[in-house]
């Protein structure tokens, strides 16, 4: 079991004929995922290494049957890439595109909460990688390979460390979520932590945090309410001054919230240890599910 | 991009949010003209992004001309509270009668924007709040169909407005929301919201934070310039792509990925070091884009020695190696460099700096080890 992506995932790329598409799309093939199909609009026709490219989503729903779409086109034009993946009748939206107006983000989140049958991965995020079944993104899979952490996470390199770190004491991963670095992500920390309590392969979940907005201490509160399995924490970012944007569009203490602080007492006065570095995360993960060297 | 009021004042008056007559300038005479041009009373006002700029002597009432040449000299060049002051805005003066403060902001946890208004103008939000928090009346926006006039009556009459004024208090709202939309702003505060003796609604100041993503297309907005507030690092930064914030310390910070540079900066920080920076040299680097960022770190001179943390993804440490050895040929750093490669090519990166044998420049092979060590070389 995974959660998201797995033997299953049938993916078609929007942007596959861009330079940075092309070469992850051929990566995710190489991976053995199932990569079905592309679109480019007025390339319809043509293939990349074989795989098929059409003008419309549409289309290559289908003639290909593509159930998951990873979006790769420019952010002046991703939302309209969502929106037409979701009317084409994709159920898993995975954009890893960086710097959407947030204002389009804010519109498409809004529009697919009314579709109960979609979900939105991203913006601006690694992708989703269930090790030895299915990578759909850019997170680099051999540093990662098949056990039972998951791992949700709202930075990509940041999410490499961890899971190396993890590795490195025997760990594998049942499923890696990057949700995005952008002040509207599609999946909230809550919605992924949902999939890994219900998967049975998932035995602990690691939440990896930054600073801005509030989504760590939602995620808190719902852990104590609502999940049974044992959650590890890292938040990033405690160095970070107010009103300064650190890289991510999202990553900025706005007045007196959204601080690194305030994120993992939240965490821990809700019962979730949090590591006050990525090697700590890995040390408290030994603790809880005993030592795998 | 934060904007600065004038530049806000702009945007306001464009989408038809009523607002005082008023004049840029950066010249004491330049000042005096546009006072002349409006007419006095005149109110000189210090184009600044900070709070408490009356209460620093940055606005002044000037009766006349010569009022009008004294404050204009005297705000020029003022620091308040760090920044000094380089641009004035000379604005007709209103005849105060209510002050009221009306926002727009983007709510990230409800994901929707929220309109809120308060009778309380004049201090700021937090003030408010803590003094009254039912006094400041919010609600959502459904970003599909739009500000509803439903909605400005509701705040206004919820907010308990002067009667008069419930219906261009309404309507200044719904503009600001158009506002809002129409700039893909992140923020719009109007503090305060003015009720003039005549019974007019204006907004007598413009608080507005733009997207940056979305700057491509707001072609005029992106050319806004806030001489007080440019780091020359983060400009030169800008200028060449990179994604660099200053800090206070003396360790210069190069990662890539913003997640994993802000926990850098955290490690260092625990290890009793103090950044002088956060910079995303971003994924995929190649050395060109290194070597570029090392000019801009150490182009700050508080750097007593810099920490590269890289763990390769798309990025090659290959590549991080091949830009720190032609940045060592173009520049001859004199501060000393820790560097941690892990990742992607990390071998062939470790071994391209072991031939090349930089001097001092110190390899580790973990990120808290690296840490320690640079703190220990900044002294």
């Amino acid at each position: 079991m995974a959660v998201l992506v797995d033997t299953d995932t049938r993916l078609c790329v929007s942007g596959i004929t861009g330079r940075e598409g092309t070469f992850h799309s051929l990566n995710n093939r190489a991976y053995g995922t199932q990569v079905v199909s592309g679109v480019t609009p007025g390339k319809g026709g043509q293939d990349v290494e074989g795989i098929p490219v059409f003008d419309t989503f549409h289309e290559a729903v289908e003639q290909t049957g593509a159930n998951t779409a990873m979006v790769f086109v420019p952010p002046r034009f991703a939302a309209d890439s969502i929106l037409e993946a979701e009317d084409a009748g994709i159920s898993l939206i995975v954009t890893i595109t960086e710097g959407i107006p947030a204002h389009d983000e804010m519109r498409v989140y809004n529009h697919l909460a009314r579709n109960p049958d979609v979900r939105l991965v991203g913006p601006n995020c690694p992708g989703i990688l269930s090790p030895g079944k299915s990578n759909v993104g850019i997170i680099p899979a051999a540093f990662f390979r098949e056990g039972n952490v998951g791992v949700v996470s709202r930075s990509g390199t940041l999410t490499y460390q961890i899971g190396n770190e993890l590795a490195q004491s025997g760990f594998g991963n049942s499923s890696i979520v990057g949700i995005g670095g952008d002040p509207v992500p599609g999946s909230s920390f809550i919605d992924i932590i949902e999939l890994f309590e219900a998967d049975p392969e998932t035995e602990l979940i690691v939440l990896s945090g930054e600073i801005g907005g509030d989504a760590e201490e939602r995620a808190a509160d719902h852990i104590a309410d609502h999940v049974s399995k044992p959650v590890v924490a890292y938040i990033a970012g405690f160095t970070a001054p107010p009103g300064k944007t650190m890289g991510h569009a999202g990553a900025i203490v706005s007045g007196s919230s959204g601080t690194a602080q305030a994120k993992a007492d939240a965490l821990e006065a809700r019962g979730v240890r949090v590591g006050r570095n990525p090697t700590q995360v890995a040390e408290i993960a030994v603790e809880i599910l005993g030592a795998r060297v | 991009m934060d904007l600065l009021e004038y530049q806000g004042k702009q945007l306001f008056s464009k989408h038809g949010v009523p607002v005082p007559e008023g004049r840029h300038a950066v010249t004491v005479p330049e000042a005096v003209e546009g006072a002349d041009e409006l007419g006095y009373p005149v109110v000189v006002k210090a184009q600044v992004q900070i709070g408490g700029r009356g209460k620093a002597g940055g606005i002044k009432l000037a009766a006349n001309r010569s009022e009008a040449e004294t404050h204009a000299a005297a705000i020029l060049g003022m620091d308040i509270r760090g920044l000094t002051v380089h641009e004035l805005y000379v604005e007709k003066a209103s005849q105060i009668d209510e002050e009221y403060y009306a926002a727009v902001v983007f709510d990230r946890g409800a994901k929707k924007p929220m309109a809120m208004l308060s009778r309380m103008g004049g201090m700021d939000v937090e003030a408010i709040a803590e003094k009254d928090p039912e006094a400041m009346v919010k609600l959502h926006v459904d970003p599909l169909i739009g500000f509803q006039d439903f909605q400005g009556r509701r705040l206004a009459f919820e907010a308990g407005v002067a009667a008069d004024v419930i219906r261009p208090v309404g309507a200044m709202l719904a503009k600001l929301y158009d506002t809002f939309v129409a700039e893909d702003a992140m923020l719009l505060e109007v503090n305060p919201l003015l009720v003039t003796e005549a019974r007019e609604v204006v907004a007598l100041d413009a608080k507005v934070t733009l997207d940056d993503n979305a700057l491509y297309r707001h072609l005029d907005s992106a050319e806004f310039r806030n001489l007080s507030a440019e780091d020359p690092q983060e400009r030169m930064a800008k200028e060449r792509g990179l994604t660099y914030v200053s800090l206070d310390g003396n360790i210069g910070i190069l990662g890539n990925g913003a997640g994993l540079v802000m926990s850098t900066l955290d490690v260092v920080a625990q290890a009793g070091g103090r950044p002088a920076n956060f910079l995303d040299a971003g994924g995929g680097s190649k050395a060109e884009a290194i070597t570029s960022a090392v000019e801009v770190i150490l182009s700050n001179d508080d750097v007593t020695a810099v920490l590269f943390n890289i763990f390769g993804g798309i990025t090659r440490c290959d590549e991080v190696a091949k830009g720190l050895i032609e940045a060592f040929r173009q520049i001859e750093p004199t501060v000393p460099f820790v560097v941690r490669l892990d990742g992607t090519n990390d071998k062939e990166g470790r071994a391209l700096l072991a031939e090349a044998a930089l001097p001092n420049v110190h390899t580790e092979s973990t990120m808290l080890e690296a840490a320690e060590r640079v703190v220990e070389l900044a002294g």
